[in-house]
């Protein structure tokens, strides 16, 4: 299953992620990525198992969905839930974390609004990401254009709250490893977000990420003296 | 001349004042509120507080062997806390500065937890995991201060914990000889239940699975086996977002702070964790791990050192600090 069996190439690692290793090879001649992931010893097995196997059935199924929704991201060519391994289309490009900091002003706009297009196109379209963060978007040497990957997280789901978690989660991501840049990608994210889920549901999204951040401290304490 | 800072910490059930000279460690003074029944009570606690306060000082000076002239400055956690508690330490340190005529230092809680963690075990740049009884938060320093990577989109771990083994009528007390209830109450268990297991992002979320676990104790199974599958499910969640941060950072030594590193199952996911990654672990011991006073004396000092002080009458309490607006210029030295 993990040879590239016909296409004479071996599979080299491309990269280990925190949850998977990658593999770059060929699968029916196509330049490919092997998501393959690996069991966590620290966890119980049977949780273990539980966990990989729904993860990269939700990655390989939302993938699917999300392509269907009009957001760029790696074609799906092969699942098996049991063995943990996706095998989908290679991206060739960089990671929107290595080189956002360092792109000009007007490119960085251009490119978050797009990101965030392709975010509300996914929450129109009732999935949420999950794991919203610039680790987990390529963008595509060849045309520019930005791929949303790493769907394992990913559910499917309406709620404001679930939605105003993937904002969160991209919103962090620029404050930790962006925050020269923060404030105005923020604002382009938006703007393409804003465009495509209208104007209310914006409104509602970035209500609830506030409320989502004032979060942890004592909440308990907080709700019985509150109500 | 050498550097003698006073700390005093009370964000939430301890009041204590800690003395440093230098790297040295020469008063550490506890008062500890133990609710009756139930979480904690604010304005209880700060009530307390208020009783033991000034005798804890004259205690901490005492042990120390110094008194209030030699101090160098006085250090205060402003926040982030519970206001009716921050509240009291905030007047005490004031009061003593102006009475004394020395420099008032500005310590943020959270910070303080990482500076005395890094005292205590010399890791130098590491990913820092905190898990207390009100944070649980994931975090590493880039230029300049340390970044938030992950945190709980709803309750504490801590808490989390605590809320169970309270709702199960195991506790309080939470902690017997060291051992949380939660813990002692999973040694006896074997069998894994189904229980939302949450991880989204580098974040996590225990409301569910407290929800889900209160269920299932209610619905009959076996208290030990839920117990179990809690403590295996928080605890897993927990060591992946660890990991998934430490990937994301690239740091190469992994710090847990906060009351709850002092249990030993997560600790030893924590190791299985850090070697197959091959990263330094260092688990904060629990003496320090906990709320002290110490630990703002010790981050008072090394921020009186880089210039960090704050007028009496400026210095209110800030009870949503967060670590992430904080400078730290003594970073590296
Ligand atoms: N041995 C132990 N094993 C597991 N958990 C423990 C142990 N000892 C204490 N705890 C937990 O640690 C928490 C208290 O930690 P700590 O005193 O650091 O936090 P806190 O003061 O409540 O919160 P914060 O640091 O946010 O102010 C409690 O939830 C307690 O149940
Ligand atoms: N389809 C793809 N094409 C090119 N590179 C990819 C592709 N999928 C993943 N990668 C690379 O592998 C890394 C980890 O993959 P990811 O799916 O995000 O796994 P993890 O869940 O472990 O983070 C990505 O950051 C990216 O560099
Ligand atoms: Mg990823
Ligand atoms: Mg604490």
């Amino acid at each position: 299953m993990l040879t590239s069996r016909g296409s004479g190439s071996e599979l080299e690692v491309l990269a280990v992620g925190a949850e998977a290793v990658l593999l770059k090879g060929y699968f029916l001649g196509i330049k490919s990525v092997y998501k393959v992931r690996v069991p966590k010893p620290y966890r119980n097995p049977k949780l273990d198992l539980k966990v990989r196997r729904e993860r990269t059935s939700a990655e390989a199924k939302h993938m699917i969905s999300a392509r269907r929704g009009g957001v760029n991201s790696p074609y799906i060519l092969l699942v098996d839930p049991d063995a943990g391994v996706i095998v989908m289309e290679y991206i060739e490009g960089d990671l929107l974390r290595n080189i956002l900091n360092s792109l000009p002003e007007c490119r960085a706009c251009t490119l978050l609004e797009h990101i965030g297009i392709m975010a509300g196109r996914l929450h129109n379209e009732g999935i949420v990401h999950g794991d919203l963060t610039t680790s987990n978007i390529i963008v595509c040497r060849r045309i520019g254009k930005p791929y949303l990957i790493d769907f394992g997280l990913a559910r499917a789901s309406e709620d404001i709250e679930d939605r105003g978690v993937d904002v969160h989660l991209f919103l962090r991501s620029l404050e930790s490893v962006h925050f020269r840049v923060k404030d105005m990608a923020f604002r382009c994210f938006l703007n393409g977000y804003g465009k495509v889920v209208g104007e209310e549901n914006l409104t509602k999204v970035v209500n609830k990420v506030k409320e989502i951040r004032l979060r942890g401290r004592y909440v308990e304490e907080r709700r019985r003296r509150h109500h | 001349m050498k550097t003698i800072v006073l700390g005093v910490e009370s964000t939430a059930h301890t009041f204590g004042v800690g003395i440093v000279k230098e790297r040295e460690i020469i008063a550490d003074t506890r008062y500890r509120y133990e609710p009756e029944k139930g979480g904690i009570h604010p304005r209880e606690a700060a009530l307390y507080f208020m009783n033991i306060g000034p005798s804890a000082i004259s205690e901490a000076l005492r042990s120390a062997g110094i008194s209030a002239r030699d101090l160098t400055g006085v250090a205060v956690a402003l926040g982030p806390g519970l206001g009716p508690c921050l509240r009291v330490g905030a007047t005490h340190a004031r009061a003593m500065a102006a009475y004394l005529n020395k420099p008032l230092i500005p310590v943020n809680h959270a910070v303080a937890h990482i500076e005395v963690g890094k005292l205590v075990t010399n890791v130098k740049d590491p990913l820092i995991v905190y898990l207390s009884g009100g944070n649980t938060l994931i975090a590493a320093f880039n230029e300049g201060r340390y970044r938030v990577f992950g945190e709980t989109l709803d309750i504490a771990l801590g808490n989390f914990m605590d809320t169970f083994v309270r709702e199960i009528g195991l506790a309080p007390p939470y902690v017997v000889n060291g051992v949380h209830q939660l813990d002692r109450c999973a040694e006896k268990g074997k069998e894994l239940i189904d229980l939302p297991y949450v991880v989204k992002g580098q974040d996590v979320s225990f409301s569910g699975l407290l929800t889900a676990a209160l269920r299932a104790v209610r619905r009959g199974v076996p208290i030990e086996n839920v117990c179990y599958s809690v403590r295996e499910i928080a605890y897993s969640a927990i060591v992946e977002v660890s990991e998934r941060a430490l990937v994301h950072t690239d740091k190469k030594e992994v710090l847990v702070v906060g009351g709850v590193a002092a249990s030993k199952y997560l600790k030893e996911k924590f190791e299985i964790m850090s070697s197959s990654r091959g990263v330094e672990l260092a688990i904060v011991p629990p003496k320090y791990a906990v709320d002290n006073g110490v630990m703002i004396a010790w981050t008072g000092l090394l921020a009186f050192k880089s210039g960090i002080t704050i007028e009496p009458e400026r210095a209110y309490v800030r009870q949503r600090w967060r670590l992430d607006d904080v400078d730290i210029p003594w970073f590296g030295q």
